[in-house]
């Protein structure tokens, strides 16, 4: 590698990380709480058989599922300004994400949910619960500790995923890079230099996903009785 | 008058008939112990009068309301349910929740009890089952038989009439039964009305107060305890005691 490569990648390094995060970071992230929104709802939907809304839940995932998301983001940008709306790139892209990332999530919670044991239901009502509070203080929390593990995976993949909006005119890490390739010829380097990026990033919430399931997990220790579940 | 009447409780999964027609009476302060070979439809009758499944046909009167077993709406579950309190055979505590957490919940939630409150009401059940210096625990951190001295205290804390026990010692390691079953003897001693459904015979003589024998879903002997246990009227009920070692 010569001199004036290793300059260059000294010089691009700020100016793909900036992009990084000013806009993948705060894509990823507001996305991704859209998307857990959207998927726990989704799944409680299916999990407690809400008639009409869950058959219309299916529908949602099988379309999601059955697509390509680079074209999801062209349908959404295209979509939007034929209809009227005068939504930026960066818009459109975070609504796409969501939506696409919160049927995959929704699949992953309801499979939690109903891992759930029945008998915690049970026991709910048996002291008196209802439904809603019995999902909210004993079943949603359940799930969401065996989700982690899956939601992490999810939050990595939608990381990488955000790349893509470079063809919506979205000014993130990658659009920066193919700029920088673009006009000084070094398209290898470069692209190398943005998979680190990309992985450094990931490997931050990998760390992330790590504590949170050492904290969910807190009440499947069995610091004192070994051998006892 | 009696505090629960169940008339013709009929029950079946498919074409398994699990419960024939069953009556029962319970008077307010009774102990009854439900024995019977496994298959008889002993757990199925406790779950079908606290609604945890729903039965065929049958009628039940819970402090004078009348309740229909077969066809009850969502009101009048959670009417009944206030009356009652259950214990299941594997516990079911709240595994994300803190045992304290555990007994507050019901209060809390279901009965928006302020939490000062419900937490002073919970530690003080928790010492009736000796439980309370274990109140921050999550559930996976104890043994199966305190895990069901919480779930004792959990059920008391309602204030229920009357407590279903669903065979509570049966998913613990023998030296772990003696401190649940101590639990339920000094309960039953406090005059909790109790039905119990059980393999342990000892508590069934020495604790009840009354026994109903179950098989194929019929009752078939009931009695007072010391009767059943001196003097079997049925032969089936002389067999089965025989095969328990419990000499007629």
């Amino acid at each position: 590698m010569s001199a004036d490569t290793l300059k260059l990648l000294a010089e691009s390094f700020t100016k793909i990380l900036i992009p990084g995060l000013a806009m993948t970071v705060p894509l990823t992230i507001i996305s991704f709480i859209f998307a857990v929104i959207i998927a726990v709802i989704v799944a409680v939907i299916q999990y407690a058989k809400v008639p009409v809304l869950s058959q219309i839940a299916r529908v949602y995932i099988w379309i999601i599922r059955g697509t390509p998301l680079l074209v999801q983001l062209m349908v959404g940008y295209y979509g939007s300004s034929a209809l009227g709306f005068k939504a930026s790139g960066f818009t459109v892209a975070i609504i796409v994400f969501a939506i696409n990332e919160g049927a995959y999530c929704a699949e992953t919670i309801r499979g939690c949910l109903e891992g759930v044991p029945k008998g915690q239901l049970e026991a709910g009502y048996c002291v008196g619960m209802n439904y809603v509070s019995i999902m909210w203080h004993v079943v949603l929390p359940q799930a969401f500790r065996t989700a982690v593990p899956a939601l992490g995976n999810s939050l990595i993949s939608m990381v990488k995923d955000t790349s893509l909006a470079s063809n919506i005119t979205v000014a993130e890490m990658f659009l920066a890079t193919r700029q920088i390739a673009g006009r000084t010829y070094q398209f290898l380097p470069l692209y190398l230099e943005v998979a680190l990026i990309y992985l450094l990033f990931s490997t931050f919430i990998s760390y992330i996903q790590r504590l949170t399931e050492k904290r969910l997990g807190r009440f499947d220790k069995t610091s004192e009785n070994e051998g006892r579940s | 008058m009696a505090l629960l009447e169940v008339k013709g409780l009929k029950k079946g999964f498919g074409d398994l008939k699990v419960l024939e027609s069953v009556d029962l009476t319970v008077e307010k302060g009774d102990v009854i112990a439900v024995l019977g070979p496994s298959g008889s439809g002993k757990t199925t009758m406790l779950r079908c009068i606290n609604f945890l499944e729903t039965a065929d046909a049958g009628t039940m009167t819970m402090d004078g309301t009348v309740y229909d077993l077969a066809n009850a709406d969502k009101k009048e579950i959670a009417a009944l349910r206030r009356h009652t309190g259950f214990v299941f055979q594997n516990y079911n505590l709240f595994s994300n929740k803190t045992v304290l957490s555990n007994v507050t919940l019901g209060l809390t939630s279901a009965r928006k009890m302020p939490k000062a409150e419900a937490k002073e009401k919970a530690m003080k059940m928790l010492e009736k089952v000796g439980m309370a210096d274990h109140a921050n625990y999550y559930p996976a951190q104890l043994s199966g038989g305190q895990q069901q001295r919480v779930a004792i205290a959990r059920s008391l804390a309602t204030d229920p009439e009357i407590i279903y026990f669903d065979e509570p010692t049966s998913a613990l390691d023998p030296e772990l039964t003696g401190e649940v079953l101590e639990t339920m003897k000094s309960l039953a001693e406090s005059g909790m009305t109790m039905v119990v459904v059980t393999h342990e015979m000892s508590f069934a003589k020495n604790v009840s107060t009354h026994v109903i024998f179950m098989e194929n879903g019929v009752v078939v002997e009931e009695g007072p305890s010391k009767e059943f246990f001196e003097n079997p009227k049925e032969e089936r009920t002389r067999e089965f005691l025989r095969m328990e070692n419990i000499d007629a």
